[in-house]
């Protein structure tokens, strides 16, 4: 008899995921349905349409710390994009200043000076077990809006000026000619950069001492002269802050919402990124150090030429997610009232209840953000991968 | 003479790790210079600028928000059950545990010392630190104990849940009532508890061989772990109501714990997945040969050795949820900070705004401490069994 031996089907190991994931789209399918329904029926309800046409009606509210021009009378798409430079305002300060700040304090924690060590340590243990917010709301709630009124300001030998409307620091403004400074310290950067590959080349060859660090500084000096001499004024003014009918007259103006979350932001972020950096600088062998040591190099030229580099490759995948955080942390602004591109997208969805759409918006941008953010960090760490040979 | 050495000692301390060379003598100077200022300005406001008399006052309202004064002992109670159980947990594990139940200890004593807490606060303290050495006899001592004390955690959590909501004569305290540091508590232990299973489920799913399931759990973690916890609690409180529709109301704390749980689910599902890397394939290969499923080759090999290697990692994101806990004052949440904010805004307080908050952060800080240690340890501990 010519038994043929099938597999059930409930055992047939081709069929089965195919049934599993048909039921499992069954089932998303099915939730999707439901809420989309029900949001539907919703927004019917109250007599809201989908879609994006909303965003070229007038917005109607003002908006005080902007980068580009905005009034009251432009439509709720160019809100959102004074939100937008807003945010990478914040975030793209934030960054550097974390980065640079917890690059310093890492490195502190691991100093061999006792007193560094410790308050360092100190720092970074306070911020990193207190959350986010809670620092925001002392910075702006315990520190910028309690200084006085701008007519009784702190200042601090006229230069900077405390006031419960912001904060005002020097600043430069560009002259006419700002440009053509700006060529010539270019240009001579860019030789400066020749000036001491070559001098270094030529040292490393020689063995002699070509002073290539000097070369290029006089090149650079040799451009200021000239830029000077063509220009025959400074390339920016400096313009310091003063009072002019209860506002503040030049400088720069940091109000208070943005000091306070830009400050939180940089502070707490940077307790983090000093953590990733000290752990970075450890999974150095002891061995390269040593070695450094053996070739009589100095303490500084070791951390830069030797220690820094291997340490960065373990450092920059989680300064990368570090920065992520930070520039999504940005959106606290909205607790403190900094315009960001979130507490704009709030306001419209309490003006116009166009929930969904500003949602998905909101969601989208941060999300591709974030994917230039770690697509930059991701060409960064390319730069200082491992070359194998 | 002893005197003397000690003496040379302590200067050649300073030589070595104050003065080494003439950069770090100014570099100490420096430090010294502004960390005298710092701690001058610190001092001073703690101890004769700060009214600290805002915070008695509002102790009540900033531990437990609006929940029904005369049902208070209902909190209480239910941190009895945590406390015993962690006592249990002490007889039972020891180690870092020991710390911990101490820490809590001594948290319980200084409210007991305390000169402006009610009686009724002192009494029920005691009996916190009664009960935390009740359960480390009981879980020194008893071997039942010491097998089903886990089981102990999971009952207690629906346990403590229904006796705050209320059962049976109980009066009904709503959850809209939860508020101050129990709520802060209740969220971050409801999206742990919930989000630690879903995370899991999402790992296997971004490891899974079938398609569908794959790219679904893939996108689920990207675009979670790619937009600001801030967008999901908004949208938890905004979009939810809408897509569940008429049929099922949830109150705002529901909504907010649902969004907090989505939203971790992601990111636990990401620190599993670190871990269920790093185990070989021989295990998995292994268990397919002893003829396991699919379901047992996880439950009872992968997953235990998995979760075993990311548990300091666990703690960590622990931390970062409590910290995180925070956020919901944005979405108008009377948790601990929300109700920070409207002492704050009480003007019989006016201008206690940094009193008010120190006290929060230090809550926090004294908890996110305690934790982290924890976790340091754990991780220590376990690089013990590797070598």
């Amino acid at each position: 008899m010519n038994r043929k031996t099938t597999t059930p089907l409930w055992k047939n190991k081709k069929v089965i995921p195919i049934i599993l994931q048909a039921a499992f789209l069954v089932v998303l399918i099915l939730l999707a349905v439901f809420f989309i329904s029900n949001a539907s029926r919703g927004l019917q309800k109250i007599g809201i349409k989908l879609g994006f046409d909303f965003l070229n009606s007038t917005a109607g509210f003002s908006i005080d710390d902007r980068l580009i021009d905005y009034t009251p009378s432009d439509n709720f798409g160019r809100a959102l994009l004074v939100g937008l430079f807003n945010t990478l305002k914040v975030g793209l300060v934030g960054i550097v200043i974390s980065g640079i700040l917890g690059l310093f304090i890492g490195i502190g924690r691991l100093s061999s000076n006792w007193l560094v060590k410790k308050i360092t340590g100190g720092y970074v243990e306070i911020i990193r077990n207190t959350p986010l917010l809670i620092q925001i709301f002392i910075l702006y709630f315990a520190v910028f809006l309690p200084f006085p009124h701008i007519e009784r300001n702190i200042n601090f030998k006229n230069i900077i000026f405390f006031s419960n409307r912001g904060t005002a620091i020097p600043w430069f403004t560009a002259n006419q000619s700002s440009g053509i400074w700006l060529i010539f310290l270019l240009i001579g950067l860019a030789a400066a950069v020749v000036f001491w590959k070559v001098m270094l080349k030529k040292q490393v060859e020689s063995g002699k001492s070509m002073h290539p660090m000097l070369w290029s500084l006089g090149v650079v000096l040799i451009a200021v002269i000239a830029a000077y001499a063509v220009t025959s004024s400074p390339p920016v003014q400096l313009s310091l802050p003063e009072i002019n009918k209860l506002a503040f007259k030049g400088g720069y103006v940091l109000s208070s919402e943005f000091a306070s979350i830009l400050c939180g932001l940089f502070i707490y972020h940077s307790a983090f990124i000093a953590e990733i950096v000290r752990a970075g600088i450890m999974a150095v062998p002891k061995g390269q150090i040593e070695a450094t040591k053996a070739l009589g190099m100095k303490k500084g030229a070791t951390m830069r030429l030797v220690i820094l580099p291997q340490a960065f490759r373990v450092i920059i995948p989680s300064v990368t997610s570090q920065f992520l955080n930070l520039f999504k942390n940005s959106t606290l602004a909205i607790a403190v009232g900094y315009t960001d591109l979130f507490s704009i997208g709030n306001t419209i969805i309490n003006q116009t209840g166009q929930s969904i759409q500003i949602m998905i918006l909101m969601a989208s941008i941060y999300l591709i953000v974030s994917l230039v953010i770690s697509f930059l960090m991701n060409c960064f760490n390319n730069y200082y991968k491992l070359v194998e040979r | 003479m002893s005197f003397l050495q000690q003496k040379s000692k302590i200067i050649d301390w300073m030589k070595k790790n104050l003065f080494g060379s003439w950069i770090n003598a100014i570099i100490t100077c420096l430090f010294a210079i502004i960390i005298i200022f710092i701690a001058k300005a610190v001092l001073k406001f703690i101890f004769v600028t700060a009214k600290w008399d805002v915070i008695p006052a509002n102790l009540k309202i900033l531990m437990v928000g609006q929940y029904t004064a005369s049902e208070v002992w209902r909190v209480w109670l239910s941190l009895s059950v945590a406390v015993f159980l962690l006592g249990v947990l002490w007889g039972v594990k020891r180690g870092v545990i020991k710390t911990v139940s101490f820490t809590i200890v001594a948290i319980f004593a200084i409210i007991l010392l305390l000169p402006f807490t009610s009686i009724a606060t002192k009494i029920w303290a005691a009996v916190q630190i009664l009960l935390t050495f009740a359960g480390f006899w009981m879980g020194n001592k008893f071997s039942f104990v010491k097998r089903y004390h886990l089981a102990g955690w999971l009952i207690s959590v629906p346990v403590i849940l229904i006796l705050l909501n209320g059962v049976g004569n109980m009066k009904d305290v709503n959850s809209n009532l939860w508020g101050g540091f129990l709520l802060t508590v209740l969220i971050a232990v409801v999206d742990i508890v919930f989000s630690f299973p879903l995370g899991i489920l999402l790992a296997l799913g971004r490891r899974s061989k079938l398609v569908v399931v794959r790219w679904f759990s893939i996108i689920y973690i990207e675009v979670i772990r790619g937009v600001p916890l801030i967008t999901v609690l908004f949208a938890a409180q905004l979009l939810l109501p809408l897509f569940l529709g008429n049929g099922l109301e949830l109150n705002n704390v529901l909504r907010v714990m649902i969004g907090f749980t989505l939203f971790n689910a992601a990111y636990v599902a990401e620190t599993v997945r670190g871990g269920m890397q790093i185990i070989p394939q021989g295990q998995y290969e292994a268990a397919q040969a002893l003829g396991l499923n699919y379901v047992q080759r996880m439950t009872f090999v992968i997953m235990p050795q998995a979760l075993r290697s990311v548990v300091p990692a666990l703690v960590g994101s622990v931390i970062e949820v409590f910290k995180d806990t925070s956020l919901v004052a944005i979405v108008s949440l009377m948790d601990l900070l929300g109700i920070a904010k409207r002492v704050v805004a009480n003007p019989q307080f006016l201008g206690r705004q940094m009193e008010v908050f120190l006290f929060v952060a230090a809550i926090f800080f004294v908890i996110c401490t305690v934790m982290s240690k924890i976790s340091k340890h754990m991780e220590i501990s376990s690089s013990y069994g590797k070598n």
